[in-house]
Order: structure tokens, then C-alpha cells, then sequence
């Protein structure tokens, strides 16, 4: 038989990652219902995703651009900010979708059996559209300013998906943390709010003191958001050291809410 | 003949815990702070194991409808959701061959805010149908579901019985070769219920296997060839429908049925009275729900301190339902009493003409000049049970107290020759 399948106590199914293959047409259609479901009766619908971050680049550049008078390399502020605000909100909707992912689909978790994986990781997609949509607002930005990138553009989707695997690491162990406590519901507005200040959306990384500077990389949006503007602005240099210690985060985020979803996910229906 | 699912000793075990509940994350730290060796050997003081489920095995093969029944909280949905691999055993091993589709819940992952065209594409990926499998019988599943017009329209305008509708249309066009239904049948219309009792048997004769959780024995005994009788998690019948059925129903709830009653309470100056009531089936067990084809028999005690009564006394029962429609009454004359001592009488019932509900009786000594002794109002309540009768697939609406089976003369010109 081809679908033969063994389950035992203690050990779940093995053929986990084939069943990911398996449910991949859910994927698809679980983060098509998120796309669909998200500007629903709202009267701009998809505009919201311009508008949003339109307006929080005007503030930051009028705040930390012609208030504070921040450095910003000859390049017009507007785009310095949106080239990092870009994955920030990308990063922070994804972050958020995917925490809460499972205790918004716990009727599906309770009823009906797919590999668990499929929820947190189908709802980034949406955040994903967003992010595509808003890009259209660089683009606008750069035929005004008349800025146009270098070659280096050609990597952006190389940090995209970086920004991708840096939401999802901790988004799976949010998300796997949540079903059991409901505190991290309330942890995670918060985290993304005071991250949007803690990591350089409004100024350039180079701006924190030198000695700082490799703590300061610790924050793994630190390392994608300097290698958007690396691609994006074309004349800032990535600081290597920094960008690396970011990098390892990423991974250990992603290694670490891998192992902690997985293990826990066959208590999941139980819990929930 | 390929065995489609086995299971060998299975058990699933919730830990209960009582009073110090720590879900929240500050309870638990707050936990660790006061008792770190505690918390982290794990101790709990106040939590219980309970199993849901406990050393459940059997055998399915193909093309076998099974009907799982058992009282509420027997393990019947855990047994489903173990199956279904929602959730892990605790022990034991199950071997499922071919693909599962498991119906737990009508609707799930319906989206209010979709359309209904929208919503057949996400449940049926969701049921586990693949793209083109949901396009190519797109149009079968409108038809069922009897909802073209409000095919645009969001599921979260529909009336609830639309909803319902389509959420089993979805359902029906699975094609596993392992279907799980868990008490689905209990929505909707007389008329969807008989459409879909009609696609369940349509799904077993083609062959596949289907697991039917329900407490509808009429639905049971007209769908499943076998059924597995769970109590308190353990399996306690496995076998031919019908036999398992009454063993269900003759397994009392635990409290004995009968009626006690002392002198006072018929009051002290009646020279008759009731002194206990009890319906019994044939083996003359105090039980209080009957299959519709099995015998009901009404035994009573009475006692009389008056040797003699001078006009002959009735005793009458009168049947009725629970809108205190009376059903029938029967009655007769006792002409003398001769001791102290208490008689004893049975009745029994007209076997299968009371239809499936939940009844009661009046009970009444009297004499025919309107002397009543003693007279007892909705007493020995009892329920009769559907075990498969012609009027199964209506048990919505209401079909009255009676199953009369009546002589048809029809044309043979408009009747379809039965099968044989």
C-alpha cells in the first residue's frame, strides 16, 4: 500500500517531512484564505498596506532626518528609512501572524490532523504580500528622488529571505509557547513596538558608538536591515563582524524554535 | 481482503489537575521560585491521570461500516481523534492503510468572511482533497449542498442550515479509502439527513471503510454492519450490529427503575395501594430504555388492607408521551381481594407499535363510580429507542406515537422492484 501508516507511543508518525510534502496543497490555501480574509470589508482594502508604512516613513524622516539632523550619507532620507522599514514590517506582521497562528486556528488544530508546521509558516505569506505591495512605494520613492540602485539590488532576495527565517525562528517558538501559555499574546505587541526603536529604522546602524557596535548586532534585525540598505542605497558598507554575529542569531532562533515546535507539537490537540 | 486499520493495546491518558492549575507562564515561574527542586522534577500534587482511552484493540478491513457507540464521555471521540492522529497515543500502536479522512466536526476551517465557493475550495484542501479532485466535483458538491444561488455570498450570511449543508457536501465527496465521522448526522433537516444517509451507504458500497461515532441507533443499525461498544474507555463489545445494540441498551445506567413507595405516601386512609412500579424487559430486568422491537413489560405491586371491596376494583394504565398526549389506556377489574398480602402483576406492552420517544405512564386504582385510591401521574418514565425502523431517517420531525404498519396497494407501475 502506498499510504501505510504506523503510529507508536511515544514516537508519532516518521514520515513527517513527507506528509509536509503531502499537505503543501493546504499551505497553499491556508495562506490564501489569510490573504483573502485580511482586507475584508475595510473600505481602502489593499491601500491599508500603503498607507501604513507611507506615513510612518513621513514621521521618521521628519523626526530623525530634518529633527535630529541624523546622518545620512547623501541619500535622500525617505529612502534610507523605507529601505529599513521594509523588512522591519515585514518582519514584525510576520512575527506576529505566525505566534499566533495556531491558537487562531485551534479549531483546526483540535479537529483535523496535518503536520503543524504548515499553520505558522503559511501565515508569513501574508505578511509577505504586504511586503510586495509596499515595495511599489520604494520604487516611487526612488523615481522621485531619482536615485537608482547598483548591481547590489540583485541580492535583495537573498536578505529577503534572510528577514524571512529571522520571523519565522522565533515565530515558531512563540507560536509553540502560545498554545499552552496565552501570555505570549500580549509579549509580542510589545516586542514589536519597542523593536521598531531599538533596531536602525530611523537612523543607520554606523550611528551607534563603535564599541557598541557589536553588541548591538545581537539583534538579528540588525543584520537584515543592514543588508537591505546595503542593496537598496548601494554606498553604505556592511560592517562584516556585525553582520555575521546577526546571521548566527538568525540561525540559532530558527534551529531552536524548529526543535522546540517539533517536540511539542504532538501535545498540541491536547493542549490548545 | 486488506485490513485497513489495527490497533493493538491502545490507551490515552489526560493528567487532570486539580486546584493548583498552572497554565500561565507566571504561575509556572512563580512555581519554580518557590519550589525549584519540585518544579523541575516535575511533581505535581494535585494532578490525576485519567485515561481517556485504555487497551483498545481491533481489526478493520475493507469495505466494513463500523459504528462506534458507547454513553457520553465512553472514549468514543478520543478513540476517533487517536485514529485520526489529531492526538498521540499514550500506548500502543495503530497500523492504518490508506489514506484517512476524518469528519469530526461539520465545517471545520469555514471561514465566515469567504464565499461559499471560496470555502468548498479551503475545506476541501483541508479535509485533505487535492486541487483538481475539489474542481472536478465542484459542481456535484453544489448540487448536494442545494446552494447555487448563494454560491458569492459569504458563508457568515447563510442560514445555518445552509451552512450545514455545505459543510457535508464538502464532506461527502471525499474519497479516502478510510472514512471517520463523528456524530455529523445529528444536523440539518429530515429531508438532508436522509441524503445523507443515503451518501454514507452509497461511500461503504464502493468499497471503502467507514468508522461512525453516533447516538442515533437508528442510524447505526441502518449504516453499520459492526459496531464496538466502548464503556468508561475500554472496548467492551465488538460484533454484529444488532447484538451489540441491545447489549447497549440493556446495560442500565446503574440506577434501578423502580418505584418505591410506603403507606403514607398514598395516603393512610385508602384501602389500596401502589407499592412499587417498574418497567422490565422480557428478563425481567428493571431497565429504562427499550429497543423498538423489544419487549416492555410493566410490573406493579399492590397492597390492599381491606379484604373485601364491595364495588370491584380497576386498575388502568394510560401511556403518554411527553407533551401528555395520552397514547392509549388499558384497564381491568379485579373482583375481589382475598389477603393482606401484596399482588403482584405484570403487564406486558404491544411489542413494536410504540414508536421511538420518551414516554410515561398514569397509573390508577379506582372503582367505576369514580373512587380513586390511589393514583400515580408520570410515572416509570422509559424511552424506546430506534433500532432501525422505516421512519429512522425522519427522526427529526415529528411521526407520532404509533409505528403502524400499514397494507399499501400501489400500482406496480409507479413502485421500483426492491432488490433483491
Amino acid at each position: 500500500m502506498e499510504h501505510k501508516i504506523v503510529i507508536e507511543a511515544g514516537t508519532g508518525s516518521r514520515q513527517y517531512w513527507i506528509d509536509i510534502i503531502r499537505f503543501r496543497e493546504l499551505f497553499y490555501f491556508l495562506a490564501w484564505r489569510d490573504v483573502l480574509v485580511r482586507y475584508k470589508q475595510t473600505v481602502v482594502g489593499v491601500a491599508w498596506a500603503v498607507i501604513r508604512p507611507l506615513l510612518m516613513m513621513i514621521v521618521f524622516s521628519v523626526v530623525f532626518g530634518q529633527l535630529a539632523k541624523l546622518p545620512s550619507d547623501g541619500i535622500p532620507y525617505p529612502i534610507l528609512v523605507f529601505a529599513a522599514l521594509l523588512p522591519w514590517q515585514f518582519f514584525a506582521s510576520a512575527l506576529s501572524e505566525s505566534s499566533n497562528s495556531l491558537v487562531g486556528n485551534a479549531n483546526l488544530v483540535s479537529k483535523i490532523y496535518f503536520p503543524r508546521l504548515v499553520l505558522p509558516t503559511s501565515s508569513v505569506i501574508v505578511a509577505f504580500v504586504d511586503f510586495v505591495i509596499s515595495f511599489s512605494i520604494l520604487l516611487g520613492l526612488m523615481t522621485w528622488y531619482g536615485f537608482y540602485p547598483t548591481a547590489r539590488i540583485f541580492c535583495l532576495p537573498l536578505f529577503i529571505g534572510l528577514a524571512f527565517i529571522a520571523a519565522l525562528g522565533p515565530g515558531l517558538l512563540v507560536a509553540a509557547l502560545n498554545v499552552r501559555f496565552r501570555d505570549f499574546r500580549y509579549v509580542i505587541p510589545f516586542v514589536v513596538q519597542m523593536g521598531l526603536y531599538v533596531s536602525p529604522v530611523g537612523f543607520q546602524s554606523s550611528v551607534v558608538p563603535e564599541k557598541w557596535r557589536l553588541l548591538y548586532s545581537m539583534n538579528p534585525m540588525v543584520g537584515v536591515i543592514d543588508g537591505f540598505r546595503w542593496a537598496i542605497c548601494g554606498n553604505t558598507e556592511l560592517y562584516l563582524p556585525g553582520f555575521l554575529l546577526s546571521l548566527s542569531f538568525v540561525a540559532i532562533m530558527l534551529i531552536a524554535g524548529l526543535a522546540f515546535f517539533r517536540k511539542t507539537e504532538r501535545t498540541f490537540a491536547d493542549v490548545i | 481482503m486488506t485490513v485497513r486499520i489495527k490497533t493493538d493495546g491502545l490507551a490515552k491518558s489526560y493528567r487532570i489537575k486539580h486546584a493548583s492549575k498552572a497554565t500561565r507562564f507566571s504561575e509556572q515561574l512563580m512555581r519554580f521560585a518557590k519550589n525549584p527542586i519540585a518544579a523541575l522534577r516535575g511533581t505535581k500534587e494535585t494532578s490525576e491521570e485519567f485515561w481517556a482511552v485504555r487497551d483498545v484493540s481491533f481489526e478493520i478491513t475493507d469495505g466494513e461500516v463500523i459504528g462506534v457507540i458507547g454513553r457520553n464521555g465512553a472514549g468514543k471521540s478520543t478513540l476517533l481523534k487517536l485514529l485520526s492522529r489529531i492526538t498521540d497515543p499514550t500506548r500502543g500502536r495503530i497500523e492504518l492503510n490508506g489514506r484517512v479522512a476524518s469528519l469530526l466536526e461539520v465545517g471545520t476551517g469555514f471561514h465566515p468572511e469567504l464565499t461559499g465557493r471560496e470555502n468548498i475550495f479551503l475545506n476541501g484542501a483541508i479535509l485533505g482533497m487535492s486541487r483538481a479532485e475539489i474542481r472536478r466535483k465542484f459542481d456535484e458538491i453544489v448540487d448536494f449542498a442545494e446552494i447555487d444561488r448563494f454560491l458569492d455570498t459569504p458563508v457568515k450570511r447563510y442560514s445555518s442550515g445552509m451552512y450545514v449543508r455545505l459543510a457535508f457536501a464538502v464532506a461527502a465527496h471525499l474519497e479516502p479509502e478510510i472514512l471517520i465521522v463523528d456524530e455529523v448526522l445529528a444536523v440539518g433537516d429530515a429531508q438532508f439527513q436522509k441524503k445523507c444517509i443515503g451518501k454514507m451507504n452509497s461511500v461503504a458500497e464502493g468499497g471503502r471503510t467507514v468508522l461512525f461515532v453516533s447516538h442515533q441507533m437508528g442510524a447505526v443499525s441502518q449504516l453499520c454492519t459492526r459496531c464496538l461498544y466502548m464503556k468508561s474507555g475500554e472496548l467492551v463489545a465488538d460484533g454484529e450490529t444488532q447484538e451489540i445494540i441491545e447489549t447497549y441498551l440493556s446495560d442500565g445506567t446503574g440506577e434501578t427503575r423502580v418505584l418505591n413507595r410506603s403507606r403514607k405516601d398514598a395516603g393512610s386512609t385508602t384501602p389500596v395501594w401502589i407499592k412499587n412500579l417498574s418497567t422490565r424487559n422480557e428478563a425481567s430486568q428493571p431497565i429504562s430504555s427499550f429497543a423498538h422491537d423489544e419487549k416492555i413489560v410493566m410490573e406493579m405491586d399492590f397492597e390492599s388492607t381491606a379484604p373485601v371491596l364491595p364495588r370491584g376494583l380497576a386498575i388502568s394504565i394510560c401511556l403518554q408521551d411527553t407533551l401528555n398526549r395520552r397514547v392509549f389506556t388499558d384497564y381491568r377489574i379485579v373482583d375481589r381481594l382475598i389477603a393482606t398480602d401484596p399482588y403482584h402483576i405484570k403487564i406486558a406492552l404491544p411489542e413494536g407499535i410504540i414508536a421511538p420517544g420518551n414516554y410515561s405512564f398514569i397509573v390508577s386504582l379506582h372503582t367505576f363510580q369514580s373512587e380513586v385510591f390511589d393514583r400515580l401521574e408520570r410515572v416509570c418514565e422509559f424511552s424506546v429507542v430506534d433500532n432501525g425502523t422505516r421512519m429512522s431517517m425522519f427522526r427529526a420531525g415529528d411521526t407520532g406515537c404509533l409505528l403502524a404498519d400499514c397494507e399499501w396497494s400501489l400500482p406496480e407501475s409507479i413502485v421500483k422492484k426492491e432488490a433483491a
